[in-house]
């Protein structure tokens, strides 16, 4: 399966009468943008704010960050949840509006959305600091089932960041990159040299609001399977889940996968890249064990010499990256984990909530407990109301200014454990 | 009584019970009412007799009859 | 007038009080430079001066403990120093043990830093490397002149304030505290090359060696249920509706205590959970879900045990760090014994 990827380089965005792209600007009729998102009856206000690298300016609550796409060659983005689930998926070609976003902003669902600031210290820590973003404000109707409103944001986000793709299907991209993975024996045979590598990505999956889609297929319900890495650039898996913002895996980090990204560029000169071994972190035991079990069948089947294995969230899904790591290896294949770590604010206790000893290789992707001071902001997209019940915040840390000190886990994906970011940790 | 054992006998639990999932550790909802309180009864009386067990270890109560 | 003040603790034997026989000697401290300090002030210069030196026999410090490191806080305290040093104790168990101590309790009763100095297989160095820079020694005397520049430049970090640095670079035992810094290639490409060492079979450092966990032996089961009274803890973060204790819904730092007495069950309009970590609806609807208060109730009635405890403990289990969760077992189990609790149900989610 072969794709290209066209970028094209959004440099700023602005409002206008008419949604195009010209000379690296996108500009965005907000009326259609506003009345595209309350066509869902569910929502009763939204409004549009631009958010620019290097304001004094605070995204919270924020729930989902996208990057827009559009299927140029036939098939539609976002299959089985906005377009059809029908080929082409992975295959063909796609245009992507880079160095933008669309985030979806609002009232929260749960504890789990969080903090993007634009400037200071915090935005060291986040992706979205360094994309100008569009960003979606919406406002629930009265009484909304939690579960209901979730939906309702997420859908909102992936209709605003599909329609907007649509300005990049006529534009030639600024660069175009291929990414191919062939069918398993005719890949085996490309580099028969190479020592053959599959990625066991790890989706949340733990309930109501704890959610990833695949397909349109929520996570929990499926066991775990194989994909072409091409079909997660072409918007195979969204995210839909609450999970704390720190290790919030966006869908925008879903197109950008950095393990896919990384193998990539690896494929054909190290390693043989054979593709991805999609599982997840279901709540009962015995779906942990069975998904675990074929997780490591799925590796053996397929011939890998190595495996890299990330998860999404921490807690018990830390069981399920140990239970893939012990029977991936037992297979007699070598793993290596990414994952982030939770210390406590001190950095002195264990890092992972379950271990195994042979998890003796693990990239870090930083500690999230670790505080950090965030000044007041001239500019709040959204509100400030939840910041205290925000996961890594606590009652009495928002200062009467607006600035606060709160974990890094409230910086969205700032301790992201799919390798995304450049933040780690070491023992002192 | 803990839904993910394995993370129970990571920790150094003695004595484990496995509960039925994380977001219903004792009773299944999904059995209605009263099925879901039975079983909240039944592992609940199996924690109490694990309790008057010896154990030399760590030890996992899978079914009700030890 | 030298601008930073040391005091300098030693034993017996490396002050030349004596050997084993020495080992009771009491706390005593005298206004000069003793032993290893000679070298120390030598390498530290003129702008630091060991102003005292306490001196104790290892054996009477570990069989006195509180009193021996009271007597010894009081000598420290009277100097006023920018940074007590003890050691260094090289392979000396004792010693270790009492460097370890003693520096632990300067620094969290007096505030003032602290530094030490011992082999890795001195068991003070396991016992206290979470919770003190203690510098990396050989396994005896003989290796005074490598460790002495290493604590002396140490030294000058913490009384000036400069930035003390990882383990490696300034050749201290891994505390095992856990600190973010910005590498230089994101995890995906460092776990690429990671793997493909572990693949050829060459060398590689993993960023976190796994950790241990404690273990306990296990209680000695109940004899008596008929008469035993039972508690039930919890990790689900149930709590009265509106939270009044604001306990967190991550990374908890505080537990809760609330009454049961009197009620045959957890009735969602009185509790809630605050968990974060999981889908709350159902616990919600019912909390008995998580403290199976009905059951218990019915079972207590009918004779099944004793008596059900009058209030439940409860906090968040999610991000909540392994220290916090210690230090709120070792709190409720405090209590729940002083209480005459003969067991405890404790719920997970």
């Amino acid at each position: 399966m072969k794709l290209e990827l066209g970028k094209i380089k959004i440099e700023d965005i602005r409002f206008a009468d008419k949604t195009e792209v010209k000379d690296h600007v996108l500009y965005v009729n907000k009326e259609e943008v506003e009345k595209l998102v309350l066509e869902d009856d569910k929502l009763i206000g939204c409004h549009l704010e631009i958010a620019h690298p290097g304001e004094s300016t605070r995204i919270t609550p924020v729930k989902d960050v996208i990057e827009p796409r559009v299927k140029v060659s036939g098939g539609e983005i976002f299959p089985g949840v906005i377009g059809k689930v029908t080929p082409p998926v992975g295959t063909g070609r796609t245009h992507a509006l880079d160095g933008m976003t669309v985030i979806t902003v609002g009232r929260i669902v749960g504890f789990q959305e969080g903090v993007i600031d634009m400037s200071g210290p915090a935005a060291d820590y986040c992706p979205f600091s360094k994309t100008v973003n569009l960003c979606v404000v919406i406002e629930p109707a009265d009484g909304l089932e939690t579960h209901v409103y979730e939906k309702a944001g997420r859908m909102a986000g992936l209709k605003v960041a599909a329609y907007l793709g649509e300005a990049g299907r006529n534009v030639e991209p600024d660069t175009l990159e291929t990414f191919e993975t062939k069918p398993i024996f005719e890949q085996a045979k490309e580099y028969p040299d190479l020592p053959k590598v599959g990625y066991v990505h790890m989706l949340q999956s733990q309930g109501l609001l704890h959610d990833t889609y695949y397909y349109g297929v929520d996570a929990k319900n499926f066991v775990p399977t194989f994909m072409y890495p091409t079909e997660i650039m072409d918007g195979a898996i969204v995210s839909g889940n609450c999970v704390a913002p720190c290790d919030k895996v966006t869908t925008y980090h879903h197109f950008h996968n950095p393990v896919i990204e990384d193998c990539y560029k690896h494929h054909g000169k190290d390693i043989n890249f054979m593709g991805v071994i999609l599982t997840n972190e279901n709540v009962f035991l015995a779906d942990k064990e069975r998904h675990s079990d074929m997780v490591a069948k799925l590796a053996e089947f397929m011939g890998l010499d190595g495996v890299l294995i990330t998860e999404e969230g921490y807690g018990n899904p830390d069981t399920d990256l140990m239970m893939n790591c012990r029977k991936v290896e037992r297979k007699g294949i070598k793993v290596v984990l990414i994952t982030d770590e939770f210390p406590g604010k001190d950095g002195k206790s264990q890092s992972l909530a379950d271990t195994c000893e042979e998890a003796t290789a693990l990239a870090s992707c930083g500690q999230g407990n670790a505080t950090l001071q965030f000044p007041a902001m001239d500019k709040v997209i959204g509100t400030m109301d939840y910041i205290e019940n925000q996961i890594g915040g606590w009652a009495g840390c928002v200062n009467p200014d607006g600035s606060f000190e709160a974990e890094l886990q409230i910086i969205i994906a700032s301790t992201i454990a799919n390798g995304f970011n450049k933040l780690a940790a070491r023992g002192y | 009584m803990a839904t993910v054992v394995p993370i129970s006998l990571t920790i150094g639990a003695n004595r484990i019970i496995p509960g039925v999932g994380i977001p219903y550790p004792i009773g299944d909802p999904t059995l209605g009412e009263v099925d879901s309180k039975k079983l909240r009864r039944r592992l609940v009386e199996r924690a109490l007799k694990a309790l008057q067990t010896p154990v030399d270890g760590q030890t996992v109560f899978e079914k009700d009859d030890f | 007038m030298a601008k930073y003040k040391i005091v300098h603790y030693l034993n017996q034997f490396f002050a030349g009080i004596g050997g084993e026989d020495k080992a009771d000697f009491e706390p005593e401290v005298r206004e000069e430079i003793i032993g290893p300090g000679g070298a120390l002030q030598a390498a530290l210069g003129a702008d630091y001066e060991i102003v005292a030196t306490v001196i104790c026999g290892d054996n009477y410090f570990g069989e006195n403990l509180d009193a021996a490191t009271d007597t010894i806080i009081e000598m420290v305290k009277k100097y006023e120093p920018d940074v007590f040093v003890a050691g260094p104790a090289f392979n000396a168990g004792r010693y270790g043990v009492a460097c370890g101590t003693i520096c632990k309790a300067v620094e969290e009763r007096l505030g003032i830093p602290v530094l030490t100095a011992e082999y890795e297989e001195n068991p003070g160095t396991d016992m206290f490397r979470k919770d003190l820079i203690i510098v990396k020694t050989g396994n005896s005397a003989a290796d005074m002149k490598n460790c002495v520049p290493v604590m002396a430049k140490l030294i000058k970090k913490l009384a000036t304030g400069e930035e003390v640095l990882g383990p490696k670079e300034e050749d201290y035992h891994e505390r095992g505290i856990r600190v973010n810094y910005f590498a230089e290639e994101r995890a995906s490409s460092r776990a690429i090359k990671m793997l493909l060492k572990k693949m050829k079979g060459e060398p590689f450092e993993t960023d976190l060696p796994m950790p241990k966990f404690d273990r306990v032996d296990p209680a000695a089961p109940v004899t008596d249920i008929k008469h035993a009274t039972i508690a039930i803890v919890t990790s689900g973060g149930v709590v009265p509706q509106g939270n009044p204790d604001h306990i967190e819904s991550s990374n908890a730092t505080k537990f809760g205590e609330y009454s049961i007495a009197g009620m045959d069950h957890m009735d969602p309009k009185d509790f809630t959970t605050i968990h974060g970590g999981y889908d709350r609806q159902f616990v919600m609807a019912n909390p008995n879900l998580v403290v199976p208060l009905d059951v218990l109730r019915e079972m207590e009635k009918e004779g099944e045990f004793g008596k059900l405890y009058d209030s439940f403990f409860t906090t968040t289990g999610t991000g909540t760090a392994t220290g916090s969760a210690a230090k709120f077992g070792d709190a409720i189990g405090k209590k729940l014994v002083e209480d005459h609790v003969d067991a405890v149900i404790l719920v997970s989610t």
